[in-house]
């Protein structure tokens, strides 16, 4: 039976409900509308004058064939970051799950990389895979591949990919060993007496008792992938070679904070949220469904 | 860095309600950190204690980009500086701010310091001068680009450091002779749209865009896709493919593998001077830029990088009096001649080139002199004196996406620089419609 509590009159949870309708007024509502409205002129650098163009910025971004392959790019970037970070993540939770003696250092060790900024971790890959004096591409030229991820559009993405998956296994991790430690160990050893081995004990019962975190998870690596991996891109390949790690929001970056274009940088944060807000929806509607509360 | 930053402020702060509390304070926010920091800081202590009715405070604001949004943002909040540097990319930006800047010459003019325009370089004043001739703003650092020759490479590949390097067509031959004595990387480059495209238009005295490069209008379309400009990348993309031309990326990425001794030849700003002299653990010399022989009217001069120091509007009459002042003391012989020999950046007064020469520097450090003479040899055209366009950052991105599709091999030179063209156009229509 489902238990409501109601309350008497208006005023009480008005005051109640007021903190978080002005955080998210101020901090969520009035920047967006701004968004909106900027995005409907081309204003000079400065603010001393607005031209009107309607639909123009978006019009000029949608004819832009950089632009709609930069959807694709988007795409590819958020799926491998999202599959790469929560699977390491996962993989590790469950090893630290087992473990009897240590866990404690294990864990906090993993959690460390999510205190590097993200322009700092950059840096930390790009040296690492610095074509001249990098670690990592002087071993690989030693196992005789040339890595060269200033010219070749692939290893550009792998690199950029690594290097923002990697402070979000952290996260992850947390998240996935928290859920583990939920799942009742009754369960797991009733089937263990049944003669179930680990894979198909993970498989029929862990992973679908741990499927609200994991829900969770792709929502917010998603978001995440879309809206805050600017600094690691802009640290390592500026959007290139050519425009191969050009994700939709370091066009927002570059062209609203670099060049100062901000009616087009107003008009792509548009479409951004569109985009982010439909893939919220779809998720919501299509796979929560099949996550077990 | 933050609390540095904040601790300076501070002690400024002590500094000024303590002793100078009745002097006018300028700001002046700048991009460097480093080196040219302390020079920076150096030359604002050596002013404020040259006189006593003016005070400026220097600020550092982040890197060039950085400085220039600190500044526009500022500027929308009435909390402007005095005094802003905006790196040479930013120039048509500015120039079209009507109402949020004081341009030098009116400065100058009204606060009645000594200033002649002519005094300055002319290659130099030449990108922040309009069509009639009033100086916008004031040059600060400038330089241009020149060649670096690794000595010992060319030894070690059994080739004759001396040889001849001014034509592109004898770099070619030098190239095939290193590569061929064993040599991995021949030849890098840093900043290659500046180097490649807007310096060879200008040397070769061919337009890289219309309207005189931009000085004439803000209704320019590029024209870095003639045949020139075609050549030249062509070119450099066969040396690409051939393993002669070693692309590392699209700032000055290439110049720790020149420093570390890894390359023969390095095309470079001549402000990289002080760390290749600092590093470099070999014989190295330097070399004016390369032309292609044949192509009519080359050399011409090259063109310059670095940035300049813009006077921000909204501020009181006397304060204008003490920036003129300031500026006026930032142009004397004695700190440019002092900067220049310090950072590899080019003098901006002639005065200054000439004490350089006289105190004998040129020939203590053989090759600090080839980037004045660059600039300096012939008077600047329409197709060499600068280029002014809009949203330029944006379309030397656009230009660095397009040359790594010729190194990578995806398109031909002739594709690339017309799909280049074609791309920044659209932005110039933009920035045309932002600010008319």
């Amino acid at each position: 039976m489902e238990k409501r509590v109601t309350f008497k009159g208006w005023l009480l949870p008005m005051c109640l409900l007021m903190p978080q309708i002005i955080i998210t007024a101020v901090f969520f509502f009035y920047p967006a509308g701004q968004a909106i409205y900027q995005s409907l002129f081309i204003p000079d650098p400065f603010g001393l004058s607005m031209q009107w163009v309607g639909l123009g910025n978006f019009e000029y971004l949608l004819g832009d064939s950089y632009y709609r392959a930069s959807f694709v790019t988007t795409a590819v970037f958020s799926i491998l970051v999202t599959v790469t970070s929560m699977g390491f993540a996962l993989y590790l939770a469950v090893l630290a799950d087992r473990l009897i003696k240590g866990s404690g250092i294990y864990r906090t060790l993993l959690i460390w990389p999510y205190a590097v900024a993200p322009a700092v971790a950059g840096v930390l890959w790009l040296f690492m895979f610095n074509t001249r004096v990098g670690v990592v591409s002087w071993y690989l030229g030693l196992l005789g591949y040339d890595w060269n991820h200033v010219l070749n559009e692939a290893e550009a993405m792998g690199l950029v990919v690594v290097a923002s998956s990697w402070g979000r296994v952290s996260y992850n991790f947390l998240f996935f060993l928290a859920g583990l430690q939920a799942i009742p160990k009754s369960v797991i050893e009733a089937a263990a007496i049944d003669g179930a081995r680990f894979w198909t004990r993970f498989r029929t019962i862990v992973f679908p008792l741990l499927s609200p975190t994991t829900f969770f998870l792709l929502v917010v690596n998603i978001v995440y992938a879309f809206f805050e991996t600017f600094g690691v891109i802009h640290t390592i390949t500026s959007g290139g070679p050519q425009q191969a790690t050009t994700i939709l929001v370091y066009k927002v970056f570059s062209d609203g904070f670099v060049s100062q274009d901000l009616g087009s940088s107003a008009a792509q944060s548009v479409i951004l949220l569109v985009i982010v807000g439909a893939l919220t929806i779809v998720q919501f509607k299509f796979i929560e469904r099949r996550v077990h509360y | 860095m933050k609390i540095r930053t904040l601790l300076g402020a501070f002690a400024s702060t002590i500094a000024l309600s303590s002793n100078a509390y009745a002097a006018t304070e300028i700001q002046w926010w700048h991009a460097f950190t480093g080196r040219l920091g302390e020079l920076l800081a150096e030359q604002i202590e050596e002013f404020n204690a040259s006189q006593s009715d003016y005070v400026v405070v220097g600020s550092h604001k982040g890197n060039y980009s950085e400085t220039l949004n600190a500044g526009i943002a500022a500027f929308r909040a009435g909390e402007q500086p005095h005094i802003l540097m905006v790196f040479e990319v930013g120039t048509a930006t500015m120039m079209s701010a009507k109402g949020a800047i004081k341009p030098v010459y009116e400065v100058m003019a009204e606060g009645g310091a000594p200033f002649d325009a002519d005094a300055y370089m002319g290659a130099v004043k030449g990108y922040y001068t309009t069509t009639e001739g009033d100086m916008l703003s004031l040059p600060y650092n400038s330089s241009t680009p020149v060649l670096y020759v690794n000595r010992d490479a060319f030894t070690a590949a059994g080739l004759d450091p001396d040889m001849d390097l001014s034509t592109w067509q004898k770099v070619g031959d030098a190239l095939d002779a290193l590569k061929e004595g064993g040599e991995d990387c021949p030849l890098v480059t840093a900043w290659q749209s500046w180097v490649h495209l807007e310096n060879l238009s200008a040397w070769h005295n061919v337009p890289f865009a219309s309207k005189e490069n931009g000085f004439a209008g803000v209704d320019t379309e590029l024209m870095m896709n003639g045949p020139v400009q075609v050549a030249h990348i062509e070119a450099m993309g066969q040396w690409a493919k051939d393993g002669k031309f070693i692309y590392t990326g699209r700032r000055n990425e290439g110049g720790a593998n020149f420093r570390g001794g890894e390359c023969a030849l390095f095309t470079e700003s001549s402000a990289g001077y002080a760390g290749v002299k600092a590093e470099a653990e070999f014989e190295f010399d330097i070399r004016t830029l390369p032309y292609w022989e044949g192509v009519e009217g080359a050399p011409q001069n090259t063109i310059i990088g670095g940035s300049s120091l813009w006077v921000m509007a909204g501020h009181e009459p006397e304060d204008y009096a003490g920036v003129a002042e300031f500026l006026a003391f930032l142009s004397s012989a004695d700190v440019q001649a002092k900067w220049h020999q310090n950072t590899g950046y080019l003098p901006i007064t002639n005065a200054a080139a000439e004490q350089t020469k006289a105190e004998g520097f040129y020939e203590e450090n053989p090759g600090t002199e080839i980037a004045g003479q660059q600039m300096t040899g012939k008077e600047p055209t329409a197709n060499s004196k600068g280029i002014r366009l809009g949203s330029f950052d944006q379309i030397r991105g656009i230009i660095d996406e397009e040359l790594e599709a010729v190194w990578a091999g995806d398109k031909d030179a002739q594709t690339a620089l017309d799909s280049a063209k074609e791309r920044g156009d659209a932005l110039l229509r933009r920035f045309e419609q932002a600010n008319r």
